[in-house]
């Protein structure tokens, strides 16, 4: 295939990225050993007291939540602990339910749909920082008897996509630009899509927008669909791998009226869980997240998605390759 | 893992899934706009309906002919029921993605990916009903000088009506249950209610499930009438 070769050299560059700045992070921490714990950097150290606590790590099922409830899940395991995971909870849902009975330990989940489907926020009221909408967040969860851990450095959002060409013969920079001409293009999404709010159902309520046809397709496909025609746009997701690797085929219409919030992964998990667990729990996971930025993600869901490796493995190379595991 | 985490984490009622399919019920996530209901359901049935008569009708097009000619000509035993063993391990799911590339998502394409699964069955009974009619039977009507035209379908076919059937009725079984992938593919049939637990939340979920669950008797049940029809009268012996 034609993209093999610049798929390959993305990769490359995004790993040179993550080791040094794993090697500036390593740097920095040994010269101040003392606190290197805390401030994330460095391996992660295996505590014989873990081992007493069983923790199951739970996820949704679809490739990035799988690449994060693995990294978290074998990095609780490197720090000692004994753990199980369920890496196939099928929506928001029953993730919050699983972690609010007490069946799993805890789970990722982005701040943004924290917010909107589990405390009703509208999209619109979902903080644009990171910090402000994990506070909030927090709080919400807390009335719950959960807590949320600090966010990862990436953001995930719905993006409304396109191909370049597309793009240009209409005119599309913004989704606003849609406006007027919507109504001879066809979309497609995750069939969820199709009735959400932070998805199809907003952009027609804040938008104004109405589309020629929405096609349900799974998530998977998305690209396929858009990429034979089949749709003219298409829901996609911004740590999307397909995003990084051709960048020069795709693009994303800026959302001018932010009807899709951008999400920060906060882990979320029982306080009781975390009280039995002891402090390093939370610092695990805190320490491991540390490397997830944006092109990382997109990386790890590259090697999933593109390249057919198992969330299990892309969890253990990006924890080798940043330092975290031998 | 998951099967012993389920059945606490749903606290669906078969009420509350009644509820659902007669009157809209809230979601979190559809900003106010309420799901559900009769208009819907009747919708997703329809378009459930649709996929699962399109998927049969191509299946028994291509397996009956087929099945009943090896049958006849006492030819390509593995072929037939090795095709059958196969076909029962057929992923949709791969097959649906493998298509999309080519004839796109969509109607044909969930129809052909559903007939896949149908061919099997049919197949195979079409074969084994025909080769079990009794030999001398078949050898008597040829003696009086019936041609294998008229063999197969006055002898043979007839008597292998309850075979021929079953192969159709669980191919019928397996493409309307099947079916609720649809939303996976660009066709919204009752799987919307499965699939998209978010937005219509665990009773939707149950009430997905008893849908497709009716639908499969009533299709059941028919095709049971048309197998009576179809069975020569001197044939129902149990009912006469």
């Amino acid at each position: 295939m034609r993209t093999t070769t610049k798929r390959a050299r993305a990769s490359a560059a995004v790993l040179l990225a993550l080791f040094l700045s794993i090697g500036v992070a390593a740097c920095g921490s040994s010269n101040d050993d003392s606190t290197s714990g805390e401030e994330g950097g460095g391996a992660i150290v295996s505590n014989p007291a873990n081992g007493k606590v069983t923790l199951t790590i739970g996820s949704k099922n679809f490739p990035e939540q799988e690449i994060l409830g693995e990294i978290y899940a074998q990095a609780l395991k490197a720090a000692g602990y004994k753990v199980k995971s369920a890496l196939n909870l099928g929506s928001e849902t029953v993730a919050h339910k699983a972690v609010t009975s007490g069946q799993i330990s805890g789970y990722p989940e982005y701040a943004s749909t924290a917010l909107t489907s589990f405390f009703g926020l509208e999209p619109e009221e979902v903080p644009a920082d990171a910090q402000e909408a994990y506070e909030k967040a927090k709080a919400e969860f807390e009335k719950e008897d959960l807590t949320a851990f600090p966010p990862t450095p990436f953001a995930s959002a719905n993006a409304v996509g396109t191909l370049k060409k597309t793009a240009e013969k209409e005119g599309l920079k913004t989704i606003s630009d849609l406006q007027g001409k919507s109504e001879n293009l066809s979309l497609d999404g995750s069939p969820e899509c199709r009735q959400r709010i932070d998805c199809l159902a907003g952009l027609e309520k804040y938008y104004g927008l109405k589309f020629k046809s929405f096609t349900p397709v799974d998530i998977g496909l998305r690209y396929k669909v858009l990429e034979t025609g089949q749709a003219d746009l298409s829901i996609l997701f911004t740590t999307d791998a397909q995003l990084s690797a051709e960048k020069d085929k795709f693009v994303i219409l800026e959302d001018d009226k932010h009807v899709f919030p951008a999400g920060n992964v906060i882990f979320v998990s029982k306080q009781s869980t975390v009280e039995k667990a002891g402090p390093d729990y939370e610092r695990t996971i805190v320490q491991v997240q540390k490397g997830l930025s944006l092109p990382v993600v997109q990386e790890l869901d590259a090697r999933v998605e593109l390249e057919k490796q198992s969330p299990a493995k892309a969890a253990a190379s990006y924890l080798k390759e940043a330092g975290y595991t031998g | 893992m998951i099967g012993a985490l389920l059945p606490p984490v749903l606290p669906a009622s078969i009420g509350g899934a009644i509820e659902f399919i007669f009157e809209p019920q809230s979601s979190n996530v559809t900003g106010g706009k309420k799901v559900g209901g009769l208009d819907q359901v009747i919708e997703l049935m329809l378009n459930q309906l649709e996929v699962t008569l399109f998927a049969l009708v191509l299946a028994t097009a291509i397996a009956l002919p087929i099945g009943l000619y090896l049958g006849h000509r006492g030819v390509g035993e593995l072929f037939a029921v090795g095709l059958g063993n196969v076909g029962r391990a057929v992923p949709e799911l791969a097959l649906i993605a493998l298509m999309a590339a080519v004839i796109g998502v969509g109607l044909l394409n969930l129809t052909i990916a559903l007939a896949v699964l149908g061919i099997p069955p049919i197949l195979t009974n079409a074969f084994v009903g025909i080769r079990q009619v009794d030999r001398s039977t078949v050898d008597a009507a040829r003696g009086m000088g019936m041609t294998e035209a008229e063999i197969l379908f006055k002898v043979e076919m007839p008597l292998a009506v309850s075979t021929l059937m079953a192969g159709i009725r669980s191919a019928t079984i397996a493409i309307v249950a099947t079916a609720t992938i649809g939303p996976i593919a660009g066709v919204l049939t009752l799987g919307d209610f499965i699939i998209n637990n978010n937005v219509y939340g665990q009773n939707g979920l149950l009430a997905g499930g008893i849908l497709v669950a009716l639908l499969a008797l009533a299709l059941e049940f028919l095709l049971a009438r048309l197998q009576r029809l179809l069975t020569s009268r001197g044939l129902r012996l149990s009912e006469a």
